[in-house]
């Protein structure tokens, strides 16, 4: 690997694409003639939503697959006829990490060392750097399959780079681990850029993709943008805004202002918008007639608002299934979603640790925090679906142990992982949901057919769901969860990996049912998300560590070193300081 | 050799031996492989040792004599002294019928009122047997045998009576296992049963879960050829095969204590060469579906049940439909069954283990070059 031969003839480029087409079955293309260049010695980031490509074209890239037509060269080599020549010289870290869960650390390095070939005289040196540099150590004889998702992820990473490799891939490395591994994550892959390996990044986190050198952007099998990042924030430049002040119901006011022909795109950010516009508004323009005490100031572009952008800008601001809603009076203020003490053990550990918390009517309430810190068992507690040691859940009055049934009644479940019946057709999804809920004959009729309407489902009515685009399943699955007018929403990790439109239209609908009155308690690990809260719980190891608005919990970790914290920025201070205090 | 093959062919073995390391090591973590191997063959073996037997011993039949005199009474003594019925005594027919229905009984034999009066006359004294006919096996076991009970009865009361015997007497020897023990042939034929799990059903399990957990990817992209990826799932599977199959014949010679004729060597010859077709049948599977749940479906289907019923083991070949005839001629478990019954039973009969070796290299190297095909280096 220190042949310096070999590395004055190393190209420019360490992966070129022309025209590459890959096409699965006889579904639409996955790759649609993609062509491009991924230049050395840089991270560059693999962009796009699921289902647009990437994983793909990283297989790819490691003569895993071949190409329907178009050619790849990764490292100087066809991907097709030298797919060996490119695993001598690749590490690749698929999306579970392609470890062996019932092989200890130190097993799995030693697999991998002796499949890379790895001489057994500077095994043990590479083995010390490379636990260190992964912070490992301490963890050489546990099992892989009892690692946290953050470890798993560094082990996978120690494995793909035994050998140092010239090109490093890394499928979806983000998914499933908490933000801080995320970041030490990130920290270690620029130090091996450093040190003149080029990376790979797959990602559908349009944050990660801000931080790339360059990028890829890939969005249903088409490659939309490539470049520098910044060459395509640039685009939006000028035209980004930040609305505070806004009283009297943000989410209205954002409906109001995403119906607005000079906007293109707008999400709620805590207490504040951010909008923005088709054209950059002109100096001394009279700032258009904002709600009444509001004020509009410039603010930073973001590579999600170029992507959003491109794709022509987000849906309006109106949310038809919101406005067939029956109203629910929310001024009312009761309490609709209630945990109390709520406590959950499995064996003896501690899964959920005396949560507390109230929902009023027609807020959002989010439940954040890393895989496994409890958020998706006090979740489920609060639906019903898991009995609690200790404590009590109630929903619209009723309490989740005893009267069951009424209370579920109540509630409307979107469950994060695509849960409906793939292979009935999505008129006979909404036919069976409806009669889950049990809805009378006529009403039934009633609801399916407003719901085919409102998401126009007509031209899709015969297709299986499973055949679906995501962005259908998508709303197929909220269709189906709001069949039955539900007082309380719950929603898992409601828009992962979707693309940014169908996640803003997604927001729409909840914002539009928050103002009739609907009550929404959302898991979510993803920032954006939630930013839509009105007051967030921060899950971690089984205990609320923080509860607040989104700007109280920005609020309460800025200082001289972060004057301007991201909802990120808070959720890493606010767990290193719960950290702190524990070990304290 | 050129200087630059030499390196590479060591550093091939190593990546086998790191391949077949990394399997040992899962397979004795894996509490689900342990059972399939050793806790599985051990409860078929005893279902097959203790459980199964097709000899039919001790039916419960209904006897009715309509007219008791001492021809009749002699007759319903031999069939209460058989050991293969157990008589419950009654004097109507209809007395018995709902015990048949019920099940309590399996038949109801029925020595008629002329009986007595028709063999004195010398003419065809009948008796009527009225049987379950919803299971045949045990309905054809107890015509046989009753027929058999008159049969000798009469050729006895016959030799009393000193009446000339006109019938030809037929004398039965059962050679090799003359006691016509099934366990005798059943527990040598369900090591091989035993073995097509090991081979076929464990091997396409734990490939189908390497796709599933995204490992086998992993591996794909590393220098690591596909060949060394099969020569590393296969060796220690043959080794675990043979294991499990040592421990078989230890319990069916010592706990069941079926005889052992042949040799050990015969043993491990034939046991190896079963194996070349069962792990190349777990190969094809896995390679074909890379998902635990169809390769499970399919091999019990293409390769767990095909050992049990089309390889004549439990039914007889020579008496299936021709079409299936000629199936059978493709699951290695029909060379393989009769192959260790003889083995056991009788010894080593080397003309008969040559064929069943060829025929199951044949199969074998069938597999395994669909298999190698099917298991290029290729995600898709």
């Amino acid at each position: 690997m220190t042949n310096i031969a070999s590395s004055a003839q190393e190209p420019a480029d360490v992966v070129r694409l022309d025209d590459v087409r890959k096409t699965f079955g006889d579904g639409p293309p996955a790759l649609n003639g993609i062509s491009g260049r991924i230049g050395s010695g840089q991270i560059a980031g693999l962009v796009g939503p699921d289902g647009s490509g990437k994983t793909t074209l990283v297989r790819l890239m490691t003569g895993l697959m071949q190409p329907d037509s178009g050619s790849l060269t990764v490292l100087g080599f066809d991907a097709a006829r030298e797919a060996r020549s490119i695993q001598q010289s690749i590490g690749y870290m698929p999306q579970r990490f392609g470890l062996y869960e019932d092989l200890s650390v130190r097993e799995n390095l030693d697999l991998y060392a002796d499949l890379r070939g790895l001489a057994p005289d500077i095994r043990s040196a590479t083995f010390d750097e490379l636990l260190t540099f992964t912070d490992l150590k301490s963890f050489t004889g546990r099992l892989a399959g009892k690692l946290s998702g953050g470890m798993k992820q560094k082990l996978g990473l120690a494995c793909a780079l035994l050998q140092k490799p010239r090109l490093l891939l890394l499928d979806e490395p983000g998914v499933g681990v908490d933000p801080i591994s995320r970041r030490e994550l990130w920290r270690m892959v620029e130090d091996l850029t450093r040190e003149g390996v080029s990376v790979v990044w797959s990602t559908a986190y349009l944050d990660e993709a801000e931080a790339c050198d360059s990028v890829l952007l890939l969005n249903q099998g088409e490659l939309l943008f490539a470049g520098a990042p910044g060459e395509l924030t640039d685009r939006v430049a000028g035209r980004v805004f930040r609305i505070s002040g806004v009283s009297g119901g943000k989410r209205a006011a954002l409906g109001r202002i995403l119906e607005r022909e000079d906007v293109i795109d707008g999400v709620i950010q805590g207490d504040a918008l951010r909008i923005v516009l088709k054209q950059a508004p002109e100096a001394g323009a009279p700032r258009a007639d904002l709600p009444a005490g509001a004020s509009m100031a410039p603010a930073e572009p973001r590579f999600e608002d170029a992507f959003v952008d491109m794709l022509g800008g987000g849906p309006g601001g109106r949310s038809a299934l919101a406005e067939a809603a029956t109203a629910r009076d929310p001024t009312g203020g009761d309490i609709v979603i209630e945990a109390k003490g709520l406590t959950k053990r499995f064996g003896d550990f501690t899964a959920a640790d005396d949560i507390n918390f109230d929902i009023p009517r027609g807020q959002i309430f989010g439940l954040l925090g890393p895989n496994g810190a409890g958020k998706s068992t006090t979740f489920k507690m609060l639906c019903g679906l898991l009995k609690p040691t200790l404590g009590e859940g109630r929903v619209a009055g009723y309490d989740l142990r005893r009267d069951t049934a009424q209370a579920r009644n109540r509630l409307g479940y979107m469950a994060q992982k695509f849960s409906l019946y793939g292979d009935l057709s999505v008129a006979q999804n909404l036919d069976f949901f409806a009669g889950v809920y049990g809805l009378s004959a006529g009403l039934r009729r009633e609801r399916t057919r407003l719901m085919k309407e409102i998401f126009a489902f007509r031209p899709v009515e015969a297709m299986s769901a499973k055949d679906l685009p995501l962005g259908l399943k998508q709303r197929l699955a909220l269709a189906c969860a709001v069949m039955h007018e539900p007082e309380a929403l719950f929603l898992d990790e409601p828009t992962s990996g979707v693309d940014p439109i169908t996640r803003r239209e997604f927001w729409t609908h909840i914002n539009g049912l928050v103002e009739k009155g609907v009550t929404v308690l959302v898991t979510t690990h993803f920032m954006d998300e939630a930013e839509y809260c009105d007051r967030i719980s921060l899950i971690y190891r089984g205990k609320s560590i923080a509860l607040g608005s989104p700007d109280e919990l920005k609020a309460s970790v800025t200082g001289a070193d972060m004057p301007d914290p991201t909802m990120e920025d808070a959720f890493i201070a606010l767990i290193r300081q719960s950290d702190a205090g524990s070990s304290a | 050799m050129s200087e630059a093959t030499r390196p590479q062919a060591s550093s091939s073995v190593r990546r086998l031996a790191a391949l077949v390391r990394k399997e040992t090591y899962q397979l004795l973590r894996d509490p689900s492989s342990m059972l399939i191997a050793f806790v599985l063959p051990l409860v078929l073996l005893f279902l097959f040792g203790y459980g199964v037997s097709l000899d039919t011993t001790r039916v419960r039949i209904g006897l009715v004599v309509e007219e008791q005199t001492p021809l009749t009474q002699d007759l319903g003594f031999s069939f209460k002294a058989s050991r293969y019925f157990e008589v419950v005594s009654g004097q109507d027919r209809r007395q018995f019928e709902k015990a048949l229905v019920d099940g309590d009984i399996r038949g109801i034999l029925v020595v008629p009122a002329v009986f007595a009066s028709d063999f004195a006359a010398g003419s065809e004294a009948q008796i009527q047997v009225i049987v379950d006919g919803t299971d045949p096996n045990t309905a054809n076991f107890v015509q046989n045998y009753a027929q058999g009970v008159v049969a000798s009865w009469r050729a006895i009361r016959s030799a009393e009576t000193a009446t000339a015997g006109r019938g030809i007497e037929v004398e039965q020897r059962f050679w090799f296992n003359p006691e016509l023990t099934s366990r005798y042939f059943l527990v040598p034929g369900s090591i091989a049963i035993i073995m097509t799990l090991v081979g076929t059903l464990l091997t396409s399990l734990v490939i189908a879960r390497e796709w599933e957990r995204g490992t086998m990817e992993a591996m794909m992209a590393t220098p690591v050829t596909s060949l060394e990826l099969l020569a590393g799932k296969i060796l220690p599977y043959f080794v675990l095969g043979l294991t499990s199959m040592t421990l078989c014949v230890l319990v069916a010679v010592f706990l069941f204590g079926i005889p052992f004729r042949g040799s050990i060597v015969a043993l491990y010859v034939l046991a190896a060469t079963f194996l070349v077709p069962a792990l190349g049948q777990g190969l094809l599977i896995s390679a074909a579906t890379k998902n635990q749940f169809l390769a499970s479906q399919l091999a019990l289907m293409s390769a767990f049940l095909p050992a049990f019923l089309l390889s004549g083991f439990l039914f007889e070949i020579n008496s299936m439909p021709t079409i299936i005839q000629w199936v059978t001629l493709i699951v290695p478990a029909r060379y393989f069954i009769p192959s260790l019954q003889t083995l056991f039973l009788a010894g080593d009969i080397w003309p008969m283990f040559a064929r069943a070796v060829a025929v199951m290299l044949a199969i074998g190297a069938l597999f395994f070059v669909l298999a190698a095909r099917s298991t290029r280096k290729r995600i898709e």
